[in-house]
């Protein structure tokens, strides 16, 4: 078993005194995370922590609400996300996500998979890019044979597999998810995992789960967030998972993970 | 004892109530058979002596003015024509406008900016056709008369299809927009996210995922609109004409269906006479078409509903 | 297998800068549309206001219409509209707010319930002019009411019912199931849960409807010509049994005459009716927005 330390474990996102707000009320207060390459790095913490928040402000997808801004630097590939003049559409195209209840578009299992190529202008082979999306998300062998019907037809657990294939179709270099399995049940949840660590090998994956046993079976690297007394969310602890769940250093950790609080 | 003698009265005064609303709520069912039957049945003594080949397919309107060989004719389509004319292009006009208007209002605008518009919309479906027919026949057309306008060599008359088709536009525009506007609102905001998510901009989230999810609904709007276009009596009546005239030029001068039928009921035709149930049939194949129509927009309004 | 993905990021051609720039020129089609919408209406408005603001007095109120244009004036007019408004409410509102209490609290939900309801929104779309046909065949003819005001309110009726009926199921379903809950909770009867309970929290959003039916039927010229067949009386009515005309008739009258000086009078027309339907939707409104408050308390 490759131990953390064999990973790849150049950053390739750096979070730095990251502020939050939605008009005055701050959301998120002074977050300083460095995410790992190739790696599963959890975000795990009691409702209202601002997990989610957090997540949505890699891919800027925070932007599409009114009222919001930040404060503080996120470095992706050593360039701030956040600059003037950066476009919120090419750091989605490089930085894509998977939301917590499955969205696929109501159009056919191949035009979901191939919708990221299409707006973004793909020149080469289109049905060999979806066949090779569905397979990384391990849903081709079940619907080679229908890939014109609609996306809606498929089971939950199917659903959240075809958007994982969107997601990775335009290959980006890291996948948001939010609580990508919280949907769904408990045979598909366990399929979801599996897929989050066969796709570390390529990809950056970040995932937000209120599920310690998931955090603690599939990531690599865990951060714990909590609210604080303004109601804002702040990061407690981070480091690898061994460590945080064998041997936290905050009382506050080792109270949410042996389920005192939370 | 006092309770249980009230109570029977009250079951009793109940069911009457029941019995009462219900009447009400069959009423409309009544309503639709009277229509259709008030119809038929003034226009049997049409359908008696002219055929109803010759009514739906004949090409030749005069049921009043005789012929150089003293005829009449009673072929319906110069009427059809001069209705559908105008209503083309009434949707040529209110279709991209009330779409362009739903996509801003659905996809683009902020609260305070959809305050501001929706009011107005409804201030423009709210006024009054007659006024609309006003506006057509003293602005529109002498306006339109400026512009040196000529289609197969024909100018442009003061009555003519073109400046009640415009003006008939504007006037739906409200209701094209309003129902797609519904439509597109009732999309889920999260394939929306799911689109900016992969990196598409605003115009591609509503060109390439909200329109398509909610094209039933928008495809609804059109229709609704076009049978509303149809159906609407007091603008054509003022300014597009009095010549049935089967033609595609909406530069001349035509008869829709529903300003026949006011020629007719402010004329002298007698009671019973031919001339006077032909406003009965024509009125009929009015009903039958604004009815297929409605209950087409309305079926994709309900499946679009089941899907959401 | 990294090299497999440089493949597709070679192979994608986003140009960001180009697509931003059609999503501008959507975007200025987009607010090009409304301003043609609302330009419309300015220009219509405008066009009314010039035309008949110089033939708006308060003898133009008062005064019959006449062939010379300076005397002439929407006396009858006005009467013969408030006469078909004030019979048509009293027609209208019982039964079409009864049936909408059927379809909300009584009506099981079966395939019968499913035809009614689409009857109404059926009928909902019906051209008014087929109203007026209906009216024509079943009042004049059939029933041998003649050419009069009574004829004309109950086409009207008709007319507007759907109306009526959807906003007040609107207005019923809006009241908090709770409220219901409680009354029958207390040994109410379904009538009285409607009587007390129901139908009192519901009035404003009914009454508003209700408004707005009545704003539509203000305006409508077609049914009426068919029943009236009159464009220009020189006498008020007095009765529900005389015949009549309507504002809407009277100004299409004076639209469709070339006389010089009719253009005007027709302006001036519009220009009451804009009034009073103004003055009624704003009346709509007011009711509509007190209400909200009341219910966010």
């Amino acid at each position: 078993m490759t131990t953390v330390e064999e990973k790849n474990s150049d950053i390739t996102l750096a979070i730095s005194n990251l502020d939050m707000y939605y008009g005055a009320f701050r959301a998120l207060r002074d977050i300083n995370l460095d995410v790992h390459r190739n790696a599963v790095t959890a975000l795990i913490g009691p409702s209202g922590s601002g997990k989610s928040t957090l997540l949505r402000c890699i891919n800027r997808m925070n932007d599409l609400v009114p009222g919001t801004r930040i404060e503080g630097e996120i470095l992706f590939n050593g360039e701030n996300i956040y600059a003037p003049g950066v476009d919120p559409a090419e750091i989605r195209l490089r930085i894509g996500m998977v939301f917590q209840k499955p969205n696929p578009f109501p159009k056919s299992i191949y035009d979901n998979v191939a919708f990221g190529l299409r707006i973004n202008g793909f020149t080469g082979d289109l049905d060999e890019a979806v066949e090779r999306s569905l397979k990384r998300a391990a849903l081709w062998d079940e619907v080679k044979d229908r890939l014109k019907s609609s996306g809606l037809a498929l089971s939950g657990g199917q659903q959240q597999r075809l958007c994982i294939a969107r997601a990775v179709a335009v290959e980006p270099d890291i996948i948001l998810m939010d609580e990508p399995a919280s949907a769904l049940d408990p045979i598909s949840t366990l399929a979801i995992e599996d897929l989050m660590r066969e796709l570390s090998h390529e990809y950056t994956i970040i995932v937000v789960t209120h599920n310690m046993q998931q955090a603690a079976r599939s990531s690599d690297w865990t951060a714990f967030m909590t609210m604080g007394e303004d109601r804002s969310g702040y990061l407690v602890e981070v480091g690898s998972t061994h460590e945080i769940f064998t041997n936290p250093k905050e009382e506050r950790t080792e109270g949410y993970i042996t389920g005192r609080f939370g | 004892m006092r309770l249980t003698q009230n109570r029977r009265k009250g079951s009793l005064v109940g069911s009457l109530a029941y019995w009462l609303f219900a009447a009400c709520a069959i009423l409309s069912i009544v309503t639709t058979f009277g229509i259709v039957v008030s119809l038929l049945s003034q226009s049997l003594g049409f359908f008696k002596e002219i055929p109803i080949w010759d009514f739906l397919f004949g090409t030749n309107w005069s049921p009043i003015l005789k012929d150089a060989e003293g005829n009449r004719h009673y072929g319906v389509l110069p009427l059809v024509a001069g209705t559908i004319l105008v209503a083309t292009i009434a949707a040529a006009v209110a279709i991209p406008i009330g779409l362009a208007i739903a996509i801003f209002l659905a996809e683009y605008a902020h609260d305070k900016v959809r305050k501001t518009i929706k009011p107005v919309l409804e201030v423009l479906a709210g006024i009054p056709t007659v006024v609309y027919g006003y506006f057509a026949l003293t602005f529109v057309t002498p306006q339109l008369q400026k512009i040196p306008l000529k289609i197969f060599q024909e100018d442009l008359l003061v009555f003519n299809a073109l400046s009640a088709g415009l003006v008939m536009g504007l006037m739906i525009i409200p209701m094209v927009s309003s129902l797609s506007e519904d439509a597109m609102m009732a999309v889920p905001r999260s394939l929306r996210y799911a689109a900016y998510a992969l990196g598409a901009t605003r115009l591609e989230v509503a060109r390439k995922v909200v329109v398509p999810a909610a094209f039933s609904g928008i495809v609804a709007s059109f229709i609704l609109g076009f049978s509303r276009a149809i159906g609407e009596t007091m603008l054509v009546t003022i300014a597009a004409g009095a010549t049935p005239r089967f033609t595609f030029n909406p530069l001349e001068s035509i008869q829709a269906m529903t300003a026949y039928i006011v020629q007719l009921a402010l004329g002298e035709a007698p009671h019973g006479s031919l001339e006077y149930n032909t406003i009965f049939a024509v009125g009929l194949l009015l009903f039958f078409m604004t009815l297929g129509m409605n209950v087409a927009g309305h079926f994709l309004v309900r499946r679009f509903r089941e899907e959401y | 297998m990294r090299a497999e993905s440089s493949n597709i990021t070679s192979k994608l051609n986003p140009r960001l800068v180009l697509r931003k720039r059609i999503g501008a020129l959507a975007y200025t089609v987009f607010v090009l549309s409304i301003a043609v919408g609302l330009a419309g209406l300015l220009v219509l408005l405008t066009q009314v206001l010039l035309q008949g603001l110089p033939w708006v007095s308060w003898h133009f109120l008062t005064d019959y219409p006449s062939r010379f244009p300076e005397i002439a004036g929407m006396r009858s007019a006005i009467f013969g509209s408030i006469w078909i408004m004030g019979l048509t409410f009293i027609f209208t509102v019982p039964v079409g707010v009864g049936a909408a209490i059927y379809l909300e609290e009584y009506a099981p939900k079966n395939w019968f319930t499913r035809i009614i309801e689409i009857n109404i929104s059926n009928l909902a779309g019906v051209p008014s002019i087929v109203y007026g046909l209906l009216g024509l065949a079943l009042f004049v003819e059939i029933l041998q009411m003649g050419r009069i005001i009574v004829a004309g309110a109950l086409t009207m009726s008709l007319l507007v019912m759907p109306i009526v009926i959807i906003a007040s199921r609107e207005a019923i379903k809006a009241v908090p199931q709770t409220y219901r809950e409680a009354s029958y909770g207390l040994g109410a009867t379904k009538f009285q849960t409607v009587k007390e309970i129901v139908v009192p929290h519901a009035t404003p959003g009914i009454m508003t409807g209700t408004i707005l039916a009545m704003s539509r039927a203000i305006g409508e010229a077609a049914p009426m010509v068919a029943i009236s067949a009159l464009v220009y009386i020189t006498f008020s009515p007095s009765s529900p049994l005389d015949q009549f005309t309507v504002m809407p008739i009277q100004i299409f009258n004076w639209v469709a005459d070339p006389r010089p000086g009719f253009r005007g009078l027709a302006a001036a027309g519009i220009i009451i009716l804009l009034v009073i339907l103004l003055t009624m939707n704003t009346v709509a409104i007011y009711v509509r927005n007190k209400t909200q408050k009341r219910s966010e308390e």
